[in-house]
């Protein structure tokens, strides 16, 4: 029951991006198209679980004052993996990505649950804890991208669905991010009835 | 001359028309956290400014005589001029800013007090900041010699200081606002700097 807990409120209730206000930035830059915003979760994702799943298993052998490069170290290795299987199979798209992969590294999502979860809880939970977080920052991102992607080039992975007529130059360039992921944030903050002081 | 012109243009496109904030999205996370005060943001800008100036030539360093491909050449052993680390890139990079950072706090911490108390807690943050790290990436990807790498570093942090300042300023008034449930705090705060970027758009093509 816990375990699924641990699963289930990063989603919705719990959300990184919307709730926690961590790993905007990304958020806001890979989300031009969908293809993108999927291989960045993929990559989000596999880099939150295994971090957490690795500095949980090292977290009795870490001592506190040098937490921070340890995860970091873990950290980075991981992105420097993933950075490498991307290049290798799926150029393109990597290429679309450009530095925001290598900066996964200082995205506040998996620092923040390596430190604030990992370090405290056993394998099997910081290991759903980060499919949850990596997920849910996947699901906010997709969305943006959806509706960037539909009114910036009317299409959908990369089928053409609005005619081209349509297309809103503003919805590709950076305001056009800020302002769905507004909207975004609006929409889960009033469904879970959640008030900011 | 034609190099200050160079650096001049290289300053003004880090700042204004590609500004590390409000066009490449780095650094985000504190952007939003600290951009409720005026004075605390102040404090963050101008320790990103001093970070980005010192870590963004220091990483220019370790690229050019460690890892690139052949870099090790002045190392007297001929095996060594082959080795390509470029992959270790990253994990060097976020190294040298995470020790920089620490020996910055404890230097100023000795001989300014004053100015330990006004950067002193923003620093620790900076470490994980993204706009640090991609300040230092992009000199990188972009190929930068020393000097522009220096300017690049510098500009960016000033980038990111005007770009808060101006949002904090634009909070403070909005406290006087009436503002539905839900959008209150984060979500309003994404929608200003969307409607702050697309003002910086219109330096987009100015040209030095």
């Amino acid at each position: 029951m816990k375990s699924k807990q641990t699963f289930i409120d990063p989603l919705i209730d719990n959300n990184p991006i919307t709730r926690q206000v961590l790993g905007i930035c990304s958020a806001l830059a890979v989300t031009v198209k969908v293809e993108q915003a999927l291989v960045m979760t993929l990559a989000l994702t596999f880099v939150v679980a295994m971090s957490n799943t690795i500095i949980s298993l090292l977290r009795k052998y870490i001592p506190s004052s040098i937490r921070i490069i340890v995860q970091l170290t873990v950290i980075s290795t991981l992105v420097i993996l993933i950075d490498k299987i991307l290049q290798a199979y799926m150029y393109e798209i990597s290429k679309t990505l450009t530095v925001f992969v290598t900066l996964i590294i200082t995205n506040c999502i998996v620092m923040g649950r390596a430190d604030a979860y990992a370090m405290q809880n056993n394998v099997k939970d910081s290991f759903l804890d980060g499919l949850g977080n990596g997920l849910g920052y996947g699901m906010i991102l997709i969305a943006v991208a959806f509706f960037r992607e539909l009114f910036g080039f009317g299409t959908i992975l990369n089928f053409q669905i609005l005619p081209e007529f349509l297309k809103n130059g503003l919805m590709t360039m950076p305001p056009g991010a800020f302002i769905i992921l507004g909207l975004i944030i609006w929409v889960q903050r009033s469904l879970t009835n959640y008030v900011e002081e | 001359m034609d190099l200050f012109v160079h650096y001049l243009s290289l300053a003004t496109k880090a700042i204004f028309i590609e500004n590390i904030l409000l066009a490449y999205f780095l650094g985000m996370c504190s952007f939003l956290a600290i951009s409720k005060n005026v004075e605390a943001s102040q404090g963050i800008g101008k320790a990103v400014i001093f970070v980005n100036g010192i870590t963004v030539p220091v990483n220019w360093f370790i690229k050019n005589y460690f890892l690139d491909s052949g870099a090790l050449s002045w190392i007297p052993i001929t095996s060594l001029s082959t080795v390509d680390l470029s992959f270790l890139a990253p994990i060097c990079y976020i190294a040298t800013i995470a020790a920089l950072v620490q020996f910055v706090e404890m230097f100023i911490d000795k001989f300014s007090p004053k100015l330990y108390n006004s950067l002193g807690i923003f620093l620790p943050l900076i470490t994980v900041n993204c706009s640090i790290l991609g300040a230092s990436v992009f000199m990188n990807e972009r190929g930068y010699t020393l000097g522009e790498s220096a300017v690049f570093g510098f500009s960016s942090g000033v980038g990111f200081y005007l770009a808060i300042v101006c949002m904090a300023a634009i909070r403070f008034k909005l406290r006087y606002s009436n503002i539905p449930d839900g959008l209150k705090g984060l979500g309003i705060t994404m929608i200003l700097t969307g409607l702050l970027s697309m003002a910086y758009l219109s330096f987009s093509g100015i040209q030095l």
